[in-house]
């Protein structure tokens, strides 16, 4: 019987190694484990996995592939769904997708649908074809603004119906939240980002660094003047938040962004680098998305005594599993139930401390989540000399603004319906812009669905 | 890559550099600025736009050679490139949405320090391409460090200089040489804006509290991205935090909280003080 063989486990950097280097965590399977634990596949007739798929990969019929040890048909397979499964392997929350609904998970552990995924993903960043696509071009242009997963898929998709696709990033090195939010130990750039992204250059799609859509040029200029008959706006959800509490402007209060954008976008953690980065003795990391555990993960690599702090409890941490398990097993101190309410200060305005309140679980809220209360007269302070705030991120309202008839909600996402088309005819979105901060998966499910219509759009002109 | 098509030494350790740009110098506005890479694996740098040229496809920068990162970039020579010239960012002089009838009845005063001559340079000269004088003050601490001057006093008004030694024009700070102006000299001021080192500027606005007279100030602030992700540039506005990147760089002097943001803005020159063996920070100021 198949399923009685148990999840093959997967090798990673002791943890005690590498909380001191950026070096990738997990070394993922070689061809005999990946064709082990796709031997434990059952093969379901309706399979859940698939249905719970952001972009319904056809996640049997790859993992069959795997079994035989064909990994160029198990990419094809993926690739008819995913444009970046070496990426999605390594970063999709699979504990709530895939491998969440998987039958072998009821009584046991579910196939390592992601770990798979992420085999076949390298495989065909090693061994696939580096030539460039022979596509004939059907004369139609359109513009994509940011390099991130959404942008990314969009551009792949209109670059193989023969679109003419140039795609605009405003900082100097492509690839979005891939580049400059995930670490290198979750997310190696060279190995991975980089090369999925010439994946997408061979499709004939044009990459233009330091473009700023909205200030370098608009997207008037990009319709009236450039010939773009079409525009997709994946610029993503890159505005950091504050909590408005006391003390946030102190010396060595960072966003989370600042703190990875330093660190991964510019090295800031190699000894070479001229941009510099602080994290002190001690760094405590306010929120418990992925964005923290990236974020207090980097601080321990920088030799900090790293502590996430986290209003709601351990079971409400929005972050996937696995960063919540690697962060334990690098030493990172979890203080739950426990909110700041200031962050203190001494004469020379640098960063102290941290005063926070404990908090208890109240009602459900409208998300589900039990609400936290604070506890009164819990107050307490934690020693430190960083605090970084991780508290989710917001679109950047540039575009809305430069853009005559494109709307956002209250809460600043652009307006689009379901098929990406926003409130401005030609111009589609898709992604965090339109969303509020979310997955690389659904991103790049949003940009596939985009570049369809984009495609309907220009056909039907 | 951003081909440099002009590079000269303005002053000691201070440079121009004409940068080939079209987009740029397409979209740029006075007040604005740009990010730039010296080297491929360079720190990414914020520095005003001092001029632009749409016809040419040029945009101009100055530069001065304080830190690792300048030095890099003063380092690459004329007919080289640039690895990147992103821009242009931030919001335009407030002026420039003004109505010109209204513009034209009101009394410019740039002050200007160090620097801060060049970014000051394509204000003065959109207002006098509109028809506008207005009148300019350049400090430096001698007269080796002015710079700008010659194309200033083509399209100022009055332009006054000011030298810390005495050694060209006012004798004083630029400050000063304002008060002696307006109490002296009978001149009449409606708008001052200031650029130039955050302290020169906190004192301009103090000063010109006490005349009354409506002041701008452009806050040269850290800054990673420069379009708003970072908040590393985040500084107190009338109690609240702004971005200097996208809500700035250019601000209400009255209302800049200037101490805190020298404080944030010297955040990585004087960590070296506090112990901590693995802080690198602060090994190239």
């Amino acid at each position: 019987m198949a399923n009685k063989i148990p999840r093959v486990p997967v090798r990673e950097q002791d943890p005690a190694v590498r909380a001191t280097n950026f070096e990738e965590v997990c070394y993922g399977y070689n061809l005999e484990e990946a064709r082990l634990e796709a031997s434990r596949c059952l093969n379901c007739k309706k399979p859940q996995c698939v249905a719970h798929c952001p972009v319904s990969v056809k996640i049997p019929d790859f993992i069959a592939k795997v079994l035989e040890g064909d990994m160029a048909a198990a990419a094809r397979i993926i690739a008819q769904d995913s444009l970046l499964p070496a990426v999605c392997g390594r970063v999709c929350p699979q504990e709530a997708q895939c491998e969440g609904s998987c039958v072998l998970g009821i009584k046991g552990e579910p196939v390592a649908i992601g770990k798979l995924e992420r085999f076949v993903g390298d495989w065909e960043l090693e061994n696939g074809s580096k030539e460039k696509a022979d596509i004939q071009s059907n004369g139609h242009k359109v513009a994509v603004i940011g390099s991130g997963p959404s942008g990314l898929a969009c551009a792949a998709d209109l670059a193989k119906l023969g679109y003419e696709v140039t795609v605009f990033e405003a900082l100097h090195k492509l690839g979005g939240v891939l580049q400059y939010g995930i670490p290198e130990f979750r997310l190696p750039k060279d190995k991975v980002v980089s090369r999925e992204i010439d994946k997408v250059s061979r499709l004939g799609v044009k990459f233009e660094r330091d473009t700023i859509v909205g200030r370098t040029v608009t997207i008037d200029d990009l319709m009236d003047n450039e010939g773009f008959e079409a525009v997709f706006i994946g610029s993503g959800a890159g505005l950091p938040k504050f909590m408005g509490i006391p003390g946030e402007n102190l010396n060595g209060v960072f966003s989370a962004n600042e703190f990875l954008t330093r660190n991964n976008l510019m090295k800031a953690y190699e000894e070479d680098s001229d941009t510099p980065c602080y994290v002190g003795e001690r760094s405590v990391v306010v929120g418990g998305g992925n964005v923290a555990m990236d974020a207090v993960r980097t601080a321990k690599r920088l030799g900090a005594d790293a502590y996430i702090v986290y209003r709601r409890s351990e079971q409400e941490l929005p972050a996937r599993q696995e960063e919540v398990h690697h962060a334990k097993e690098e030493g990172i101190n979890f203080r739950m139930l426990t909110n700041p309410i200031e962050i203190l200060g001494n004469e020379e305005g640098w960063v102290t401390g941290i005063r926070c309140i404990r908090m208890e679980l109240g009602e459900p809220d409208e998300s589900g989540r039990r609400s936290p209360k604070a506890v009164p007269g819990s107050e307490f302070e934690i020693p430190c000399d960083t605090v970084i705030m991780s508290l989710g991120t917001s679109p950047n309202p540039l575009l809305a603004s430069t853009t005559e008839g494109l709307q956002t909600t209250r809460w600043g996402g652009l307006i689009a319906n379901d098929e990406g088309a926003t409130t401005r005819e030609g111009v589609f979105a898709g992604g965090d812009a339109v969303t509020g901060a979310a997955t690389v998966i659904l991103a790049m499910g949003a940009g596939r669905k985009a570049a369809a219509a984009i495609d309907e759009y220009i056909r039907n002109k | 890559m951003f081909k440099i098509v002009e590079k000269r030494l303005l002053a000691p350790d201070i440079w121009l550099m004409n940068v080939e740009a079209p987009r740029v110098a397409h979209s740029a506005q006075p007040g604005q600025f740009v990010i730039v890479r010296g080297p491929e694996d360079g720190e990414r740098i914020p520095l005003t736009v001092a001029d632009y040229d749409r016809e040419k496809g040029t945009v101009s920068i100055v530069i001065q050679a304080v830190g690792a990162s300048t030095r890099k970039i003063v380092a690459i020579g004329q007919g080289e490139c640039l690895a990147d010239f992103a821009g242009p960012l931030g919001q335009p002089s407030e002026f420039i949405h003004e109505d010109i009838e209204s513009l034209r009845g009101k009394k410019f005063l740039f002050i200007a320090g160090g620097v801060g001559a060049a970014p000051v340079y394509p204000q003065v000269k959109w207002l006098h391409e509109h028809g506008i004088q207005a009148d300019v003050i350049v400090g430096a601490r001698n007269k080796d460090m002015l710079i700008i001057i010659d194309e200033l006093r083509k399209i100022a008004g009055n332009l006054y200089i000011s030298t810390d030694d005495g050694s060209e024009g006012f004798h004083g700070n630029v400050t000063a040489l304002m008060k002696d102006l307006i109490d002296n000299r009978g001149k009449r001021y409606d708008e001052v804006v200031t650029i130039g080192p955050m302290i020169m500027m906190k004192f301009v606005a103090l000063a010109t509290k006490e005349y009354g007279i409506h002041t701008i100030a452009s806050l040269n602030t850290l800054m990673i991205d420069g379009t708003g992700m970072c908040g590393a540039c985040r500084v107190s506005i009338g109690g609240k935090m702004k971005f200097a990147c996208v809500d700035g760089p250019e601000f209400d002097a009255s209302l800049i909280n200037f101490d805190e943001a020298m404080r944030r803005q010297g955040m990585y020159k004087n960590k070296e003080k506090i112990a901590d063996h693995r802080c690198r920070i602060g090994r190239d100021q």
